[in-house]
């Protein structure tokens, strides 16, 4: 039997497609599915084989009061850093999307902490944060005040983390608002001044609803982010004090590779998932009817 | 199409190259035993530097063996990673892990006694050689599992000019608490360039906690491993201790103190006194641009460590000929004569009095008495917290600990929901 | 700065106090690492420099090895994943097969899920492979990336028709057509995509070091990682000459490409 054009299409269309479905089934789809499975198994050691407990793990969770711990942590770092980020990101775009002296080595230093790896940052962010002999330390001595011990102080120790990564995440987002900045006409801008609106009544009325599509998809990264970026966790404070600064990927990680409690990791696990699908939700649903975006 | 085809066959045969050469390795590694060993560091200094250089001579003696020792990263980090590795195409012969990881590792099934691979009289007596104490975390149900290495105890490192300055006897350090906070008051300066003491509640803060309980006269667990101590009133005494030392006395700063960086605290002058690992002392002695002493910790009740430090364990997943090379590497690693070597050069404890009694350890004490301090505290310690879900136990102790040191808690609180968890954790293995 | 505002002056200064904080921690890394540890805290700018640190890192970790590694591994994953992501790419631009609609979005899954997300499943699936602890386990959940496959299919959607046309007639199949046409008009979003992807895996941290045990895998930044845990005492002139090497290869290429690079990821990011 030959097979028409118009069949052969969807022959190669499905070859074509093969590396990648397999690989995303296997790394993507497969394990999201085996994780939900494995979170209703127990935890299997050598003495005593896993079984189907239902909704124990669920249980536990629910009445482990670090994962209540962790998971508000999650979002108060999420709610620190997304609109700090965000916002820091449009003001840097604005402020070197113009003719300044040392312009290009300002968009430079912005963009620098992208390209470093947070772990090895961690390292000197950690001397910044030590008391006493820490960089911030000795910046607030001049001025004559006393030292803090940011990282030990279960009230500092989650803002100072957050701080970190807003430094990491700011300038990567400039750059995406200095592209929509540059596609807006400069035409713009002059009639709002020959019309006598000030610069704020401009940027709010004018440039932010024109930046909305791009800030749509840095919020995007933003939130992403704020649930999988955990690598400062291993050098600063491992999550303490007493879980002060302890995030739910960190957590998940613990449990696994730590504890060695791999359902109660999935059942962790499933949360984060759970959370991910809500904001992919909210983001269709919600965000993509109210705003234009191509 | 040819074109993907091509490049699918290019990548197979890519990955049949690897396998190969996988194959081939391990084919010719059949000549000689190839051991795999992982090891933490936990200490400043080169320490990494250090064992490669007596692996390096260890190989040397016995060209028949090959080992590959991988440092892991913190103790934490060795047992995961040398865990993973036997699921993995390469797994590791033998480790020096946590000596308070043996639950965990008897649990998995991972490791075999030592007396399975013990045959000789020689033998026997060598496994008895060495200070009983460090034996403690290594031996549970009449039998070995592990032989201590990179073992410690907690010591008091202090500032002789600071001690100096604040018309206190450089000789003589704290003996008790009460000593202790008097000190600190006099060494604590009022415009915060110097603190009295800091004793470090990050990284391992059950530890330290031991130390101050044993002081106490209170044990943290039972020799099975299969239940603690946390709620013994001489346990939270000695944790409001701890945390009056910052928030009562002042002596100390309030909140967690950073492990890694306490040394640089210490050796920048920012405080007088820091309790940590005599794993350290090397590098303080080498790096410390002040007179500086070492003593035992302090007593209340009575002086007390608890030993702390990585054994050597033998994995189960091991051929007869693995297991003969990696009890020579062990022997090695231990014998007298190398153990005193490593104590000198980082300042970790020679295990054995035959340690001790080499020419050059003697030497060396003889030099720098303070060498010896931690050997001579052997005789008040005990052995470090194990138990069973160790991973667990631990981190429900630590965050005990720093949530009353930040005030989240109170002591008794803390201790009392951790000895729940505690129990609900070990309750089925009792 | 004549001609300015008293208001844009303050914004220039803004500005470049701004970036002052932002390059901040690399220039303490460039202190630290070029002075000896005494001085790594003072800023005594009298100070005598050193290379001492640079080559005690060395000495003490095997950077070079990691570097390697890391180095195989960034330019085996991106070649793999610009063969998968073009193949996708070009089902997905040019052949409306059944289901296709389900399966880009089956795709488009992954730009939610990422792969640090699944580290505990994944880590199961590359132990039953027996990939645990080699490069090509490190890299493997990363190869089909559906982020490529978006960007891909944005650029060759973009290709005229007629052009395809045009080759078919000159008798090039289905591959010459993908090969001739698609893949050369697409030079930009590739150059794009390669930069974010060699400096996000450059980078990457926590799956490499769930995935690696041994020296002969680590990436740069789990051996980084494991060289200065802060339980072995921090010191930070080491610390620093070894973040330093590091970085050192990403961070020239970036000084050297800076416009390339900041375009690129411009460029990715308005697709």
């Amino acid at each position: 039997m030959r097979l028409s054009q118009d069949q052969m299409k969807h022959v190669h269309g499905w070859l074509l497609l093969t590396p990648a479905a397999i690989l995303l089934v296997s790394f993507t789809h497969y394990p999201t599915v085996a994780t939900l499975i494995n979170s209703f198994f127990s935890k299997g050691t050598a003495i005593r084989p896993s079984r189907f407990i239902g909704f124990d793990n669920y249980r536990s969770m629910a009445e482990d009061p670090i994962f209540w711990k962790v998971l508000g942590n999650n979002l108060w770092f999420a709610l620190g850093t997304i609109p700090t980020s965000i916002a820091l990101a449009i003001a840097m775009a604005l402020l070197v999307n113009r003719a300044m002296p040392g312009r290009s080595f300002v968009r430079m230093a912005y963009f620098t902490p992208t390209i470093l790896p947070m772990i090895a940052v961690a390292n000197i962010w950690l001397f910044f944060y030590t008391p006493d002999i820490g960089l911030i330390d000795k910046v607030l001595g001049w001025f004559g005040f006393a030292g803090h011990n940011w990282l030990g102080d279960p009230s500092t120790v989650l803002p100072a983390i957050i701080i970190m990564t807003v430094w990491k995440e700011a300038g990567f987002f400039m750059i995406f608002y200095l592209a929509a900045l540059q596609n807006i006409p400069p035409e713009l801008g002059e009639a709002a001044r020959l019309e006598g609106a000030n610069r704020w009544y401009f940027f709010r009325r004018v440039l932010f609803p024109l930046l909305m599509p791009t800030t749509l998809f840095v919020l995007i990264n933003a939130v992403l982010n704020s649930f999988k970026l955990v690598d400062h966790l291993f050098v600063l404070t491992k999550g303490g004090p007493d879980n002060a600064s302890n995030l739910l990927l960190y957590y998940i990680f613990e449990s696994a590779f730590s504890f060695f409690d791999t359902p109660y990791a999935a059942t962790l696990t499933v949360v984060l998932l759970g959370l991910l699908a809500a904001m992919a939700l909210v983001q269709f649903f919600v965000l993509d009817r109210r705003i234009h975006y191509r | 199409m040819n074109m993907m085809i091509r490049k699918t066959l290019k990548g197979a045969a890519a990955a049949a190259c690897m396998t190969a050469m996988t194959f081939g390795m391990t084919a010719m590694a059949q000549a000689k035993t190839e051991l795999t060993m992982y090891y933490p560091v936990a200490v400043g200094g080169p320490l990494t530097k250090i064992v490669d250089g007596m692996i390096a001579d260890f190989e040397k003696a016995n060209p028949d063996i090959d080992v590959n020792a991988i440092y892991a990263g913190n103790y934490n980090d060795a047992r995961i990673k040398a865990l993973a590795a036997l699921k993995s195409g390469k797994p590791a012969q033998l480790s020096v892990m946590f000596s308070i990881d043996l639950y965990e590792l008897i649990e998995q099934d991972a490791i075999i006694p030592f007396d399975e691979v013990v045959k000789t009289d020689e033998e026997k007596a060598w496994l008895k050689s060495f200070y009983p104490t460090l034996m403690q975390n290594g031996v549970t149900g009449g039998k070995t599992w592990g032989i201590p290495f990179q073992r410690s105890t907690i010591v008091m490192y202090y500032n002789k000019d600071a001690f100096k300055a604040a018309g206190l006897d450089p000789e003589k350090a704290p003996a008790s608490w009460d000593e202790l906070v008097a000190s600190g008051k006099k060494l604590t300066k009022a415009d915060g360039s110097q603190w009295g003491m800091m004793i470090p509640s990050t990284g391992y803060p059950y530890w330290m906690f031991g130390a101050l309980t044993m002081q106490n006269d209170q044990v943290l667990m039972n020799g099975a491993g299969t239940r603690t101590n946390f709620d013994a009133p001489a346990t939270v005494e000695a944790l409001q201790f701890w945390k009056d030392l910052g928030s009562k006395h002042k002596v100390m700063p309030e909140g967690t103190i950073e492990w890694g960086t306490l040394r640089k605290n210490f050796l920048e002058g920012k405080t007088a006194i820091m309790w940590h690992s005599t794993g350290n002392l090397t590098t303080v002695k080498k790096k410390a641009k002040f007179d500086f002493g070492v003593a035992m910790l302090p007593a209340n009740k009575r002086r007390g460590t608890p030993t702390g430090g990585g054994n050597f364990y033998i994995f189960k997943k091991t051929t007869a000929e693995e297991r003969t090379a990696a009890m020579k590497l062990i022997k090695f690693m231990t014998s007298p004569s190398r153990s005193a070597e490593w104590s000198m050069k980082t300042g970790y404890m020679g295990i054995s009095q035959a340690a001790y009694d080499t020419d050059k350890l003697k030497e060396y004490v003889k030099g720098f008495p303070y060498a010896a301090v931690a050997r001579d505290q052997l005789n008040f310690a005990t052995a470090e917290l194990a138990t069973y879900q160790t991973g667990r136990v631990r981190k429900a102790l630590d965050d005990a600990i720093q949530a009353a040191l930040t005030g989240a808690k109170t002591p008794e609180a803390a201790l009392k929901e951790t000895q729940a968890t505690a129990d609900r954790l070990l309750k089925s293995y009792r | 700065m004549k001609g300015r505002s008293f208001i844009e002056i303050l914004e220039i200064l803004a500005a470049w106090f701004l970036a002052f904080l932002w390059i901040l921690p690399l220039l303490y890394a460039f202190w630290a690492a070029f002075h000896a540890s005494e001085h790594s805290i003072h800023f005594n700018l009298l100070a005598p420099l050193t290379l001492e640190n640079f080559r005690e890192a060395l000495s003490q970790a095997p950077f070079l090895r990691y570097g390697f590694n890391t180095f195989v591994l960034v330019t085996m994953l991106l070649a793999a994943q610009l063969i998968v992501g073009t193949l996708a790419a070009y089902a997905f631009a040019r052949f409306q097969f059944a289901g296709s609609n389900v399966a880009f979005a089956l795709v488009l899954v992954q730009l939610m899920i990422t792969p640090e997300i699944l580290i505990v499943e994944n880590y199961g699936t590359l132990a039953n492979l027996g990939l645990v602890d080699t490069i090509l386990g490190i890299g493997l959940p990363y190869m089909a990336s559906a982020f490529g496959i978006f960007l891909l299919r944005q650029a060759f959607k973009s290709v005229p028709k007629e052009l395809e046309e045009a080759a078919r007639l000159e008798g090039c199949g289905l591959f010459g057509i993908l090969m001739r046409v698609y893949v050369p008009l697409a030079r930009p979003t590739y150059l794009a995509y390669g930069l974010v992807s060699i400096s996000h895996h450059w980078n990457n941290f926590l799956w490499p070091l769930v995935i690696t045990n041994s020296v002969e895998t680590r990436p740069l930044t789990v051996g980084l990682g494991v060289f200065a845990s802060p339980e072995s005492g921090v010191d930070w002139s080491i610390i620093s000459a070894a973040t330093l090497l590091s970085v050192a290869p990403l961070l020239i290429a970036f000084l050297l490409f800076q416009r390339q690079f900041v375009q690129s990821f411009m460029y990715a990011g308005i697709k």
